[in-house]
């Protein structure tokens, strides 16, 4: 008995641990004026107020967000399509492809950042400090989890089988592939999606380093405000988890649900 | 037919095969060749190599980077090896929440984490003003702004991801292996020395080389802590390359390529290790 209370204890110090930065930052996010004192002496939501009503926010926010259902658009379109290639007509590739894909998730931030910059800040195609060279790196950036996510997904079917019967029923191979394999996988395409989406972001690196000073997102407004103000800045720290939990909450829900649904069929 | 077929394949793999041509493979070649590039004049050679390897500056960026991937690397898998351990423990409940829990704060790096640790243990932090109140010293001497800082931030990245990568392992230890040992005189740490330990190690060594690459190349929250001014590999990569001071693109570009091996290395170990555990569990 003594033994597990020991382990409830090691449970709840880690707990705390990782909880503390958050509560804090919260607890700063509705101060409004926090020192010498154990917890803030009067509590506002006038930082909230004043951050979604600044301008700058509002835009950084749009264009993050903007720049993430872009990339995911494309990525999600091109990589459908190829893996569905791969799997049905080039299996031998699959290997390279495979490689190709996981590349990325070796490669940090900066060392990406360098080669962009060294490729498209001169003639002939300069793309540094554009919204595209920065879609590009995002690309990239998600390559392993779209396509895990959708190659997963893909396997648990029987594409094969499936075009076959559609083709056989009259449909081209197309129409087989839009309405019946794709409504099969949309809820792995789904959550491959969402995991990219917070990787994107929190995303700062590339960013920053890419685009900088002419494009501003939600990290590099963050950056640049946390010098100012830290309340303000903490409101922003706050409004971007909230964004990364419901997504993940969402994606744990479509997760489960995904799981419940292979179940079921294996055992029907 | 068969060529019909082949048309639809190529059309369907183009858009991917453009982007990753474009954004991966033709900047990845690039930067290859600019870290073998003299400075002037042209031609190739070793030398930005050299002077990245020698140049006591990035020497000594090299070595912090490692330094620090190591400390925050070993404090957090020793911390999320005892946790896991401990969350396995639990009723199924706590252990999904746990786990869930890990999750969510894993997210939790880069700027916003910075900015937090900042709000605790900055120069007008919370704790860094309570421990003043109280008349304590331990915190008095800690700057976050500097190495145990640093430190400190990385940690706190490290454990949730350990956690998560580790908690599984435990699985692999079956109650009755545990049960066996027992039956046959063995104490719990002769268990964990013989048995528990060995069958977790490539494990351990495997997440160990993911909490190590995750370090190497972290670059936004010590950006955001210390701006420029702390002497690591990405930040130095980063001013050489966005020009911050004066720009030295193929010195940033051989700098990167190591940085971007020993990441590559890294990972290699990790795959080895993932397989050796599998067959141990077959």
């Amino acid at each position: 008995m003594r033994k597990k209370s020991i382990h409830y204890l090691v449970v709840v110090i880690v707990g705390l641990y990782l909880l503390v930065p958050l509560v804090a930052t919260f607890l700063f996010s509705i101060s409004n004026t926090w020192a010498n004192t154990i917890l803030p002496s009067d509590f506002t939501f006038s930082w909230y107020q004043q951050l979604f009503s600044d301008q700058r926010f509002i835009e950084a926010m749009g264009r993050t967000l903007g720049i993430c259902i872009l990339t995911l658009v494309v990525s999600m379109i091109s990589m459908v399509m190829t893996i569905f290639v791969i799997t049905l007509y080039m299996p031998k590739l699959e290997r390279f492809i495979q490689a190709l894909v996981m590349l990325p998730y070796a490669i940090p931030g900066v060392v990406a950042a360098v080669g962009l910059i060294k490729m498209y800040s001169s003639k002939p195609i300069v793309l540094t400090g554009t919204v595209w060279i920065l879609i590009g790196a995002y690309f990239v950036l998600i390559l392993p989890y779209m396509y895990q996510g959708i190659r997963n997904s893909l396997r648990t079917l029987d594409v094969k089988r499936l075009i076959e019967a559609a083709e056989i029923l009259g449909a081209s191979k197309w129409n087989a592939f839009v309405y019946v394999v794709v409504p099969n996988i949309i809820p792995g395409i789904l959550v491959a999606s969402l995991l990219s989406f917070s990787i994107m972001f929190g995303e700062f690196v590339l960013a920053n380093i890419l685009v900088g000073g002419h494009f501003e997102t939600i990290q590099i407004y963050l950056m640049k405000r946390l010098k100012e103000n830290g309340h303000l800045s903490s409101a922003v720290v706050i409004t971007y988890f909230m964004i990364v939990l419901i997504s993940s909450l969402v994606m744990l829900k479509l997760g489960s649900r995904l799981q419940r649904h292979e179940r079921g069929e294996k055992a029907s | 037919m068969k060529q019909k077929t082949l048309l639809f394949s190529l059309v369907a793999m183009l858009p991917f095969a453009v982007l990753v041509i474009a954004f991966e493979i033709v900047p990845l070649i690039g930067m290859l060749i600019d870290s073998f590039s003299k400075d002037e004049g042209g031609g190739y050679g070793l030398q930005q190599y050299i002077t990245a390897l020698t140049n006591p500056y990035y020497s000594k960026g090299m070595l912090n980077s490692l330094l620090i991937s190591l400390y925050s690397s070993l404090i957090g898998i020793g911390i999320a090896l005892v946790a896991s351990y401990s969350i396995t423990q639990m009723p199924k409940k706590i252990q999904s929440m746990m786990i869930t829990f890990s999750n969510m704060t894993s997210n939790f790096s880069g700027v916003p984490l910075a900015f937090a640790y900042i709000i605790l243990l900055g120069t007008s932090g919370i704790f860094t003003l309570l421990s003043k109140d109280f008349g304590w010293d331990i915190l008095s001497a800690f700057d976050l702004y500097s190495w145990s800082g640093l430190v400190a931030v990385y940690v706190y990245f490290q454990i949730p991801l350990a956690i998560l990568l580790l908690y599984p392992t435990y699985a692999g230890i079956q109650k009755s292996w545990r049960e066996s040992a027992a039956l046959l005189g063995a104490s719990s740490w002769q268990f964990w020395r013989y048995i528990g330990l060995p069958v977790i190690f490539p494990s351990v060594v495997g997440t160990f080389s993911i909490l190590f690459a995750n370090a190497m190349g972290a670059y936004a929250t010590a950006y955001a802590l210390v701006g420029g001014s702390y002497n690591l590999v990405p930040i130095r990569i980063g001013a050489l390359v966005s020009g911050d001071v004066v720009s030295q693109p193929h010195l940033g570009s051989a700098l990167a390529m190591i940085l971007g091996l020993m990441m590559i290395g890294a990972m290699w170990i990790n795959e080895r290790m993932m397989r050796r555990v599998r067959r141990d569990l077959r």
